[in-house]
């Protein structure tokens, strides 16, 4: 739009004078030259002013002297009726050839001065296009809630739905309904934090489990994120972690579908489908079979780091069939149905997902830390 | 559980390196934690007998020693050893040695006189922490021989994490039998014969505390000879497995425990008052323990007594006033069997776990009891001499632990597992694991063995083949299910939306602990009582927060002592508040808010942060799913924020507390520490994600008015109250009121402020006249007249 005005503008300028003077010496005859060198004149004079006028105004001026009701070449129009009949209209014709020539000149230095004036205003309004925008930065999320967000969406795909609890359960939540009664030695592999009541902090998330079971009928899959806690502190452990419990329970669910959706679950979430996955088998009251899934270290690509303290593997969640113990406290057929839980250590994915090296750091919260995941 | 590979081996030695026994035992389950060197690396070190010890001349502490080292020329090498002597057979380090630690050994001269080679301690050689003098090697040592060989150090120490369903993996015994089973190998388990006894005595022995112990054999040992070494060969087998040498009978009770599984104990006989009793605790009963603390007996705990008091917290610790001593000559062993659940919870209950109530409660073999104790008689005798009495064995045949056949289907095996394992398999897998199977019709019987206490139910076995066929041999399979549509709530906002209307104005999400400092809570939420935790990790995190805030404001802190003074900061979770007597878990919103509005930048002049900027986030957030004519601001003192700058949030339908908002009260801000304003909300979740469904109304096609209009009023009078009241007086072609100035100051009377206000009227059906609106805005003003004496503004 720019560039097109400007050329145009320009252009007329330069040329339209000599153009129009020779094109009027070919239209008339020898003895029509007095008028003619006459009018040739008048439109000299008034190409002159035009190309001298410097804005819209005085260019109006020059068109109210020219063309106004008592311009120069109005007034010649009124002559025309002392002229012969004969000589009318050549005369007509050639002021009207003058009138248009004066409009055209007018047209072409109108344009230009608007071509003018856009430019001064763009080139007075032209900015330092690289100074920094005017900011309002966004803030961004936790990675753990990232991480956590990450692990709902693909579960979500599957058709799980994401379920929620209490953080300050009671022993037959956290425990009896879970299979793991009062004297069992898992209990101290919980590290349970009390209060003088008898509840208790949740040490894992499947309590959700229970409740989820305890109000529903199969065909169940659903996931529990949240907070749980254990009384346990140093450079690997935090007293708070967050775990995504993962539960289906229907008719005809196995071992063998557990891995297949453990599998795609670590290979989406890495966005890595060649990442190698092994199951150990393991202990939990509440599963049987019960498993721990290894992920080859994905700091050294199985290599052996201090990360994977050079086993070349990395413990990312525990899993296996739900214990028949843990469906017949919740009134659901063992025979009939069949289960499988899992639970994620969500600071474990993020660590290995984003390489954070200290697993205290995310509850550091300190702002140069939080803004490497925004 | 820690051991030595070697030990191992001598069971079962199958031909696979130390890398592919770990990744076997791992993927059985028996998950390897470490594999440690047995010794530090050290290189020339030999078998040396000293043949003769000068005293240095010029030195009273140091000897001249000439030694042996297996060639024809003794060497010479001066010592500094208390207990060197001619005859003894200690480590030298020989010249150009390397010893742990890096020290080289070279030909030297202490005090002028030439040392060739260096008489090692153990703890110069890496095998003790600390050691008083030489390492005195057995007399039969052949001198000479590198001592690595001697010693058999060449071997690594492997740590099992084991599961609690595992306790039969306790042992060497146990390893052997799982390894035995991987590799299709039967273990070699040493001979056990019975030791005839030599002399006659006994004490009797009751059992009367049922199931809890069924089975108990014990055994009288006399003139054992209390200042018998243990061998190095068994000394070495407890170091390598964690245990240090404490004398040949705890060491021999402990090395069984080691290989075979079973906790013994050794009283020392002249300690006992006629006759062994296990029975249960009473009301009022104490005993002494062998780490020296006393401690109340709880009613019900197992003991073991004599006829006049207790003796030993049984299977889980001995009392100090019967323990071996190191003058002990006769002794009462013990090799009992205690139920399970006899033992689990209470060394727990008295703070202790020791190796033996570890084993106990994980289930030692009911069957194991007279084994360990004539294995354990023929060890001590080898060792410390002493005259056998006959084996005493009570048993309460009822009460021992039945092993029940559990049928297994093979049909039921294929749906848990998800994959057909072969008859065959089922059938070598369950016998590799002393299981005795028999067929039935679609299955098998299978009776588990003594030693397993994890197999009750048919799934139990359904892992156990899974296992040792190996989950990695299992394939995948995808489930199939029936696609069905889930519901999906329109009026639910989630809480990703939530959090990303505080991240797009530039809120860091933070994730603090649930618990926090009493003083920090007391502080930011003094009318709340907060929940103590009975086993805090550690003072500052001791109460569950009953506010967003403490954590917030203690991350607040934190940053700005590391120079992030601009800072905006949310987080989401539960606040847990008792409510009469009744403890609420709520789901909560909050957010702190400090230092600059924006970045500094030269395209907007900096200011502080303001409540009104606060406040529209807030408001954001209230209006995600619902319409912020509902909610009301209400000026309410809260202790923790600045009275004059700070609001209650009210829904208005309801009258429900929503949440609140404000400056942190300067007299807080101070006490924290804090040199610029900090401003903090916290709104319940429950309101914010409650949406609504969307309701069309139609639009006018005729144009809208506006009127401007500057009313002045007390300034103490909100302008909630003014927005309210214009909106309760005018009619329903009132479609919007805009506040878009307040002013105070010349032209306005001191006290009074001017509110100037855009009134914007339209009608459905037609265009309004001038004197319609003029009568609305007359109405509005009288209404604010009446209300709050407010004047228009000409």
């Amino acid at each position: 739009m720019e560039s097109h005005s400007k050329r145009l503008g320009e252009g007329w300028e330069r040329q339209s004078s000599p153009f129009l003077c020779e094109k009027l010496i070919t239209l008339y005859s020898e003895q029509d030259m007095i008028v003619q060198q006459e009018l040739e004149q008048i439109i000299n004079e008034a190409t002159a002013a035009i190309g001298a006028s410097a804005d819209l105004r005085s260019l109006d001026e020059i068109r109210v002297r020219y063309l106004g009701k008592k311009g120069v070449l109005t007034e010649r129009m009124k002559t025309l009726g002392s002229l012969s009949g004969e000589e009318r209209p050549k005369a007509g014709q050639a002021i009207n050839t003058a009138k248009k020539a004066v409009q055209q000149a007018l047209e072409a230095r109108k344009q230009s001065l608007q071509a003018d004036t856009l430019n001064a205003r763009l080139a007075a309004e032209s900015l330092d296009v690289t100074l920094p925008g005017r900011s309002l930065p966004s803030g961004g999320l936790h990675p753990v809630t990232r991480a956590m967000e990450r692990v709902e969406d693909l579960f979500r795909q599957m058709g799980f739905e994401v379920a929620t609890g209490p953080e300050i359960e009671d022993e037959e939540h956290n425990f009896e309904a879970l299979n793991i009664p009062e004297s069992h030695p898992a209990r101290a592999m919980h590290d349970t934090f009390y209060f003088a009541d008898k509840t208790l902090l949740r040490t894992h998330t499947s309590p959700v489990q229970i409740r989820v079971m305890e109000g529903r009928k199969p065909p169940l899959r659903v996931i529990a994120p949240g907070r749980v806690y254990r009384c346990d502190s140093d450079l690997t452990h935090t007293p708070m972690f967050h775990q995504v419990e993962g539960l289906m329970v229907d008719e005809n669910v196995s071992f063998t579908d557990l891995k297949a959706i453990l599998i795609d679950f670590l290979h989406r979430f890495f966005e890595r489908d060649d990442l190698s996955v092994r199951f150990r088998p393991s202990y939990f009251p509440f599963t049987e079979p019960s498993a721990e899934a290894d992920i080859e270290c994905v700091m050294c690509d199985g290599e052996g780091c201090r990360v994977c303290s050079h086993t070349g593997w990395l413990e990312v969640l525990g899993c296996g069939m739900v214990h028949p113990n843990v469906l017949r406290h919740v009134e659901i057929d063992d025979e009939k149905y069949l289960g499988f839980a899992f639970g994620i250590g969500v600071e474990r994915l993020a660590m290995f997902r984003y390489g954070v090296n200290d697993l205290r750091m995310f509850f550091e919260n300190d702002l140069r830390f939080l803004k490497q995941f925004a | 559980m820690k051991f030595s590979e070697k030990w191992l081996r001598e069971w079962v030695n199958p031909d696979i390196d130390t890398e592919t026994l770990a990744h076997q035992l791992t993927m059985a389950g028996l998950e390897v934690d470490a594999i440690e060197p047995v010794a530090a690396e050290f290189e020339k070190v030999v078998v040396a007998g000293v043949l003769s010890v000068e005293a240095h001349p010029d030195a009273d502490r140091l000897h001249i020693c000439k030694v042996n080292v297996g060639d024809h020329n003794p060497l010479s090498i001066v010592c500094g050893a208390a207990n060197v002597r001619a005859g003894l057979k200690v480590p030298a380090a020989l010249v150009g040695a390397k010893l742990p630690g890096g020290l080289k050994i070279k030909k030297s001269k202490l005090r002028g006189v030439s040392s060739h080679g260096m008489l090692c301690s153990s703890q110069e050689l890496g095998l003790a922490e600390r050691a008083d003098g030489l390492m005195e090697l057995p007399p039969e040592a052949p001198v000479g021989i590198d001592i690595r060989e001697y010693l058999k150090l060449d071997d690594v120490s492997i740590e099992l994490g084991l599961t609690p369903n595992r306790g039969d993996c306790l042992s060497i015994a146990g390893i052997a039998r799982e390894v035995g089973g991987l590799n299709r190998m039967k273990p070699t388990p040493p001979v056990i014969s019975e030791t005839a006894s030599e002399i006659e005595d006994v004490l009797p022995v009751k059992l009367e505390a049922g199931a809890d112990c069924p089975r108990y054999v014990g055994r009288i040992i006399r003139d054992i000879n209390p200042a018998a070494i243990t061998p190095l060969w068994l000394q070495e087998k407890l170091r390598r497995s964690g245990l240090r040498s404490l004398g040949p009978v705890v060491d021999v009770t402990n090395f069984i425990l080691l290989e075979l599984g079973q906790p013994m104990h050794a009283f020392d006989l002249e300690k006992l008052a006629g006759e062994v009793i296990v029975r249960h605790a009473k009301e009022g009963e104490s005993l002494i323990l062998l780490d020296g603390r006393q401690i109340k007996l709880q009613p019900g705990s197992l003991l073991i007594a004599d006829s006049a008091a207790p003796l030993a917290l049984a299977g889980i610790m001995g009392g100090v006033d019967s323990a071996v001593g190191d003058e002990t000559r006769d002794i009462f062993l013990e090799s009992a069997y205690f139920n399970p659940l006899a033992i689990a919870g209470r060394a727990r209950h008295y703070g202790l776990h020791t190796d033996s109530s570890h084993r106990f409660e994980r289930g030692v073999s009911f069957e194991l009891q007279r084994d360990a104790m004539e294995r354990a008689t023929a060890l001590l005798l080898d060792i410390a001499g002493g005259r056998p009495g006959p084996v005493i064995e009570q048993i309460k045949e009822k009460d021992l632990p039945l092993r029940a056949p559990v049928v297994l289907r093979e049909a039921r095996i294929q749906r848990v597992l998800g994959v057909k394992v072969a008859g065959e398999e089922v059938l070598e897998i369950l016998t590799g694991l002393d299981m005795v199977v028999e067929p039935i019709d679609g299955g098998w019987h299978v009776t588990p063995p003594a030693f397993r206490f994890d197999i009750e139910l048919e799934v139990d076995l359904i892992e156990e083949i899974g296992r040792i066929h190996g989950y990695d041999n299992l394939p995948e399979s995808r489930p199939q299910i029936r696609l069905q549509m889930q519901p999906s709530s329109e009026t639910r906002i989630s809480m990703s939306k939530i959090r990303q209307v505080l991240v797009q104005r530039g809120y860091f999400e933070a994730i603090t602990y649930s618990f926090v400092d009493p003083k920090m809570q007391t502080l930011l939420d003094p009318e709340h009582e907060p929940l103590t935790l009975l086993n805090p990790i550690s003072s500052d995190l001791s109460v569950m927060r009953t506010s967003l805030w403490p954590g917030l404001v203690q991350a607040v802190i934190y940053n700005l002592n590391r120079q992030q003074n601009r800072l905006s900061l949310f987080e989401s979770g539960l606040k847990f508040v008792m409510q009469d007597t009744e403890l609420q878990q709520k789901m909560m919103i909050a957010g702190a808010l400090t230092g600059d509005a924006w970045p500094s930048q030269w395209s907007m002049e900096s200011r502080k942060a303001d409540y009104y900027d606060i406040k529209a986030h807030v408001e954001a957030l209230l209006t995600l799913g619902g319409n912020i004519e509902d909610v009301e601001f209400r000026v309410e003192v809260h202790p923790t924020l600045h009275p004059g700058q700070s609001a209650a949030i009210y829904h208005r339908q309801s009258g429900n507390l929503l949440g609140h908002i404000g400056a942190l009260h300067p007299e807080i801000e101070q006490t924290l520490g804090l040199n610029q304003r900090v401003f903090v909300f916290e709104l319940a979740l429950d309101y914010v994600q409650e949406g609504q469904i969307p309701v069309f109304s139609p639009l006018s096609r005729f144009p809208a008015i506006r009127r401007d209009i500057a009313v002045m009023v007390d300034e103490a009078v909100e302008s909630q109250k003014v927005h309210d009241c214009i909106l309760q007086n005018g009619s329903k072609r009132l479609q919007n009121v805009e506040l878009f100035d307040v002013y105070v100051g010349e032209g306005i009377d001191s006290g009074r402020k001017s509110l100037a206000l855009g009134l914007t009227l339209q009608d459905l059906s037609r265009t309004l006249t001038d004197s319609e609106v003029d009568s609305e805005i007359c109405n509005v003003v009288s209404a604010l007249g009446a209300e709050f004496g407010a004047t228009l503004r000409e």
